[in-house]
């Protein structure tokens, strides 16, 4: 069976218990919106890319070796990998 | 026969001049080694300069950590070899798995540059060897990543085995137990954010940092500092 093409999303944030200064200006920005329930902002960054994989298992797999060796520094970030779509390549 | 000292200079990498002349003003020969080559054969002692390798882009030394150099200095490392990063140097180190935590953003999102007081806590390292614990030194530093950070357990294991070289007089980045720069378990890399190049002349407003690297340049070729541990 020829490969098929997924589309992956992974997202990248501090761990839970590192500070996140990025996150708290924004949340402490926020009141100059109106808006005053807004909490537990978090900051992050999402990365998009394709993976040629014979199925889904093995593209996620793949994906996530990229999310936990380079994209996210495990001593303070953590990631997530979903695959967000599948197609054949052109 | 003069100490030969390797600057590794990345793409982004901007003080390696400012190292360079530094250490031969000490009496060290001293090359740029550029990121792509796969062997530090014939050096002493290594450097990894600051400034912003690749960019920066991802995190401060997260694309560093897989330039062909990289490799050979792993090696040299291991084999005993002195090697001092200082600054970004310090944030590809801990990248590149060779010193333990990791540089997140500075405490309130502020870019710092100042003259620090840092003292040194440990003479037990390549950088420190001979520098009396208790010494101030009045270094500058110029960043953006210095908070250092790392787990509760590496962080007892730091301090266990006399570890934390360097700490900051007054914390200007939110660094955990105020550490400006911590060895290896073999104490032959040394990682720290403040700039001893930079404080290596009177014309630049200090001289302090002359002895942290003539004990790099003694420390180069000689015997491993034992743990005071």
């Amino acid at each position: 069976m020829a490969p098929s093409e997924f589309s992956v999303l992974v997202e990248v944030r501090l761990r839970h218990g590192i500070a996140d200064p990025q996150g708290a200006t924004i949340e402490r920005a926020l009141p100059a919106l109106g808006l005053s329930g807004v909490t537990g902002v978090r900051a992050g960054k999402s990365f998009r890319f394709d993976i040629a994989a014979s199925d889904e298992a093995a593209a996620l797999a793949q994906a996530k070796v990229v999310a936990d060796r380079l994209l996210a520094n495990p001593v303070i970030e953590e990631s997530s990998v979903t695959i967000v779509g599948a197609g054949t390549p052109d | 026969m003069a100490v030969r000292v390797g600057v590794v200079n990345f793409p982004g990498t901007n003080c390696e001049h400012d190292a360079i002349l530094a250490v031969e003003r000490l009496g060290a020969t001293a090359d740029l080694l550029w990121h792509g080559a796969t062997s530090v054969d014939g050096y002493d002692a290594l450097i990894l300069p600051g400034g912003f390798a690749h960019g920066d882009y991802l995190r401060p030394g997260a694309i560093a950590r897989f330039s062909p150099i990289m490799e050979a200095v792993g090696r040299f490392a291991a084999d005993g070899g002195p090697v001092v990063g200082i600054c970004n140097g310090f944030q590809v180190l801990t990248e590149a798995g060779l010193l333990p935590g990791a540089l997140q953003k500075n405490r309130g999102l502020r870019f710092v540059c100042a003259t620090v007081g840092l003292r040194v806590e440990s003479s037990a390292s390549v950088l420190t060897a001979g520098v009396a614990v208790g010494t101030v030194l009045q270094i500058p530093i110029n960043h953006f990543e210095g908070n250092y950070t790392c787990d509760d357990e590496t962080l007892a294991m730091l301090r266990a085995e006399d570890r934390v070289v360097v700490r900051y007089v007054d914390n200007p980045n939110g660094s955990v137990d105020d550490i400006a720069g911590l060895c290896n378990e073999q104490r032959n890399v040394i990682g720290l954010m403040p700039h001893p190049e930079r404080a290596s002349d009177p014309l630049l407003g200090s001289v302090d940092g002359v002895v942290l690297l003539q004990a790099l340049l003694g420390s180069a070729g000689a015997a491993l500092p034992a743990s005071v541990a």
